[in-house]
């Protein structure tokens, strides 16, 4: 058509930059709701500073993740076979610790980089072979998931307490002689890999091809930007932030087992989804998806205070993850 | 508006008078007026943004006129929606295919109005009617049976007009039908549209091409600004007259042509083949000129362009780009000098959902901040000097483009190689879809760039530009060659060619010499 649009889509414009505040103010306000709607309802203790440490806590491992996942579903993809590598990630930092004698460091980023090349390996067939990213990443999750039952035995993997040392106390709760931490070192890593990806994602090339991909895939390539490649990395990064939710897992639970976080993937994507993240690719943020990872547990903690049996939390979160994407529908409609 | 009794409305098969439509503060139809009778195709031309769509739009219900009447054989005709145009025996056939791929050429043409007892689809009755409808055709590959998804553009075309027969259309409305099809193709259909002609059927044709209107219309309408300038005799009136109508000034004006000093050879190639297209093209491409590239359709112009940019493989022959020779990515040759404006601005060209300035400076995100960091203000003041020269109309660098207008988008796209700053700018069809304000910006834009600007230490680059449109090559290039079924011929001075002679090499009436 011609120029007459521009001066039709001034109004839509005068919100792009309001636009990206509201993708992030959408969630965020979301939370709050929802936080405040438990303080009325649920018994006092919910709204305890204690309790906002558990709900810290619990958030990390999925949160990890979805740091990985964001960057994944930013440039169009989707990979499901998160949860698997969370319990692969623990199995091998227990084979690590109580088979192999290393220490804790050792271990647990070997547990990682174990994660990092189930991820290396997504990336390539996606990319060599062309298969789109759901059926590698679901089978991979089989795969996965198989290599840590082998490396088990079919058994989870105890380790001696002395060997843990601080792996115990990632996510434990903050002992009263540190109570200056307010949360565990676990809580705090998160925070600070978060800001770094957010950074990577606005401020460095690698961030920008991401989204320039997930926007459209074939003008990157016209433009020069080595597509296959940010994959590849984009894939390895969000299987290594896989990992590090499952030394997470580890540090809460102390075993390796192979059995763990079935199905943690979905709770992961949701909290991409809810956080603004479209699958279509092209849109997110880490604050997003941190908040989107917040408001689940946040519906969890409160449920449970409450007294309200597990089914009711399914049903809710349910509601609320196709309830939040719709919301973000309509608000793109309007301001398209 | 007064209704003219005394007119015999009867020999009209339809009639639009006095149509308006605003949207907002725009005028996009003012007072338009057509006839269209039995027995007779209809061309209607216009720039992008004359209208043209609109008024189909009308026609077919999808949007309601704010005033204006429409008659068909004489009586009102008023459709809500274009399920009722359609039922009233208006069929609109798209430039985008609207079938089902996945079905059968029966099912296709019977969809939503298949025969039915009880419920059950009566096959017998589907197959007879489906034939019936495709018989005439008389294309081998149009069979009860066959796939949609497995025939060629071409038939598919025709499943979606034996659709529209089937039902038993009264008027037919073709939208810019030939934009997908080969030369053959393009001649079956102009051969079909004769033959409905004979059967009784007002034919509407929307087309830019202003030669296939000459071939195939009886009469020519052309829209202006939503309005009609000009209706005439295909006969009697020339194809420059009919352009000029369309822009509304000189042809000459919208061309500019400063002085122009072909350099060094920056590109050469030589004897290039891709997959299937190009079969042999070679040429050889100078600082300070423009070379035009000319053919149909499908000739395997965009292939050129696309495995010399390495977006295509390349399977023989040889390229030299500059100091660099051979094929090479489109990583490598961004970093080479050349840049690459695709045909496709919405699916290839632009990022719709990024930013201006995302989209402007992705090819070569460095030199914004220190480590290699990408800093987004530094971008933005890197883009508004590209928004302030070529004029784009937009609320600033952080603005998506996809709310951005087509011409105001490719100023976008075009930015993207400036910013760059390639030596060698390949332009696919640079001026597609865009209005004639948009245009006359690219075609000064080229000017500029070919003639460089010593005094401002600008240097003159290398133009390689693919167009449909004859009299856009003719304006702005030095030397022009045409392609025809995927071999490039001789370039030529445009002193020495016309358009006509062009037509003739890209149909490959005349053995190029």
């Amino acid at each position: 058509m011609s120029d007459r649009e521009s001066s039709l889509s001034e109004k839509g414009a005068f919100g792009s930059n309001w636009r990206s505040w509201l993708n992030i103010l959408g969630p965020v306000l979301g939370l709050a709701v929802v936080y405040e709607l438990f303080v009325l309802i649920a018994p006092p203790s919910f709204a305890t500073a204690r309790n906002m440490e558990t709900i810290a806590r619990q958030t990390t491992i999925v949160g990890m993740a979805a740091l990985g996942m964001t960057l994944v579903i930013i440039c169009g993809g989707i990979d499901l076979s998160v949860g698997s590598i969370v319990a692969l990630s623990t199995v091998v930092i227990a084979w690590l610790l109580q088979h192999a004698g290393v220490g804790p460091l050792t271990a647990a980023v070997g547990g990682v980089a174990a994660a990092a090349f189930f991820g290396l390996i997504s990336g390539l067939v996606i990319t060599r072979l062309r298969v789109v990213p759901f059926i590698v990443t679901l089978g991979m999750m089989l795969v996965v998931r198989g290599v840590a039952k082998g490396i088990g035995r079919e058994q989870k993997i105890d380790v001696d307490p002395e060997r843990l040392r601080w792996l115990e106390e990632l996510l434990a709760s903050v002992p009263k002689e540190r109570s200056w931490m307010m949360v565990p070192a676990g809580v705090w890593l998160l925070v600070l890999l978060a800001i770094a990806m957010a950074a990577l994602l606005r401020y460095t090339r690698l961030g920008r091809h991401t989204f320039a991909i997930g926007s459209n895939e074939q003008t990157a390539r016209l433009c020069g930007v080595a597509v296959e490649r940010v994959k590849i990395i984009v894939f390895t990064l969000c299987a290594a932030f896989a990992g590090l939710g499952g030394l997470m897992q580890f540090s809460r639970l102390t075993v390796g087992d192979p059995t763990v976080a079935v199905g943690v993937e979905l709770d992961v994507i949701a909290a991409v989804v809810i956080g603004g993240g479209s699958l279509g690719g092209g849109e997110g943020s880490i604050l997003g998806s941190l908040v989107g990872a917040l408001i689940m547990t946040v519906i969890a903690s409160g449920c449970t205070q409450m007294g309200l049996p597990n089914w009711v939390q399914e049903i809710i979160t349910g509601a609320i993850i196709v309830g939040a994407v719709a919301l973000d529908r309509l608000r793109h409609r309007r301001a398209a | 508006m007064v209704e003219r009794v005394d007119f015999d409305r009867s020999a009209v098969r339809l009639e639009m008078q006095g149509i308006c439509k605003r949207f907002g503060a725009t005028v996009a139809l003012e007072d338009v007026d057509i006839k269209v009778a039995p027995r007779e195709v209809l061309a209607l031309v216009g720039e992008n943004g004359a209208g043209k769509s609109t008024l189909m739009k009308v026609l077919s219900g999808a949007v309601k006129a704010d005033a204006g009447q429409m008659w068909l054989e004489g009586v009102p005709y008023r459709p809500s929606n274009p399920l009722e145009a359609r039922r009233a025996g208006v069929a609109m056939i798209y430039q985008e295919l609207s079938l089902t791929p996945h079905l059968s050429v029966q099912e296709n043409i019977m969809l939503g109005m298949e025969p039915t007892t009880l419920g059950v689809v009566r096959w017998k009755e589907v197959r007879r009617r489906a034939i019936e409808a495709i018989e005439e055709f008389e294309n081998p590959e149009l069979t009860p049976d066959a796939r949609v998804s497995k025939l060629s553009v071409g038939s598919q075309q025709l499943v979606e007009i034996a659709r529209a027969l089937a039902i038993g259309c009264r008027v037919l409305v073709l939208d810019e039908p030939t934009s997908s099809l080969t030369q053959q193709d393009v001649e079956r259909l102009f051969e079909l549209i004769g033959r409905l002609k004979q059967q009784g059927k007002a034919v509407v044709y929307i087309s830019h091409f202003i030669e296939e209107v000459k071939c195939v219309a009886d009469r020519v309408v052309v829209l202006r600004d939503g309005k009609v300038v000009g209706s005439s005799n295909v006969a009697a009136i020339t194809t420059d007259e009919i352009i000029s109508l369309m822009v509304g000034r000189q042809v000459e004006e919208l061309y500019p042509r400063s002085s122009r000093q072909a350099g060094e050879v920056i590109l050469e190639i030589e004897d290039l083949a891709g997959v299937e297209k190009p079969e042999s093209a070679s040429l050889q491409l100078r600082r300070g000129e423009v070379l035009g590239i000319s053919g149909l359709v499908g000739a395997g112009r965009t292939e050129l362009l696309r495995s010399l940019f390495g977006l295509e493989p390349v399977r023989k022959g040889k390229i030299r780009l500059g100091v660099y020779t051979g094929p090479a990515s489109p990583v490598r040759r961004w970093v080479q000098g050349a840049g690459l404006l695709s045909e496709d601005r919405k699916e290839e060209g632009l990022a719709l959902s990024l930013s201006v300035a995302d989209n402007v400076t992705l090819s070569k995100l460095k030199g914004f901040g220190p480590l290699g960091l990408v800093l987004p203000s530094r971008q933005d003041r890197a883009t508004r000097r590209w928004i302030e020269r070529l004029g784009i109309l937009c609320l600033g660098p952080r603005q998506p483009v996809s709310s951005l207008s087509g011409g105001n988008q490719q100023r976008v796209a075009l930015a993207r190689l400036l910013q760059h700053d390639v030596d060698v700018l390949l332009l696919d069809e640079p001026t597609r879809g865009i209005d004639v304000a948009a245009k006359a910006m690219v075609y000064r834009l080229i000017d500029e760039l070919a003639s460089g600007s010593p005094a401002e230490g600008r240097a003159a680059k290398a133009i390689l530009m693919v167009s449909s449109y004859l009299p856009e090559l003719m304006g702005v290039c030095d030397r022009v060659a045409v392609m025809c079924r995927g071999r490039l011929g001789p370039t030529h001075r445009i002193a020495e060619v016309d358009e006509h002679k062009l037509m003739l090499e890209a149909t490959g009436q005349e053995a190029s010499t």
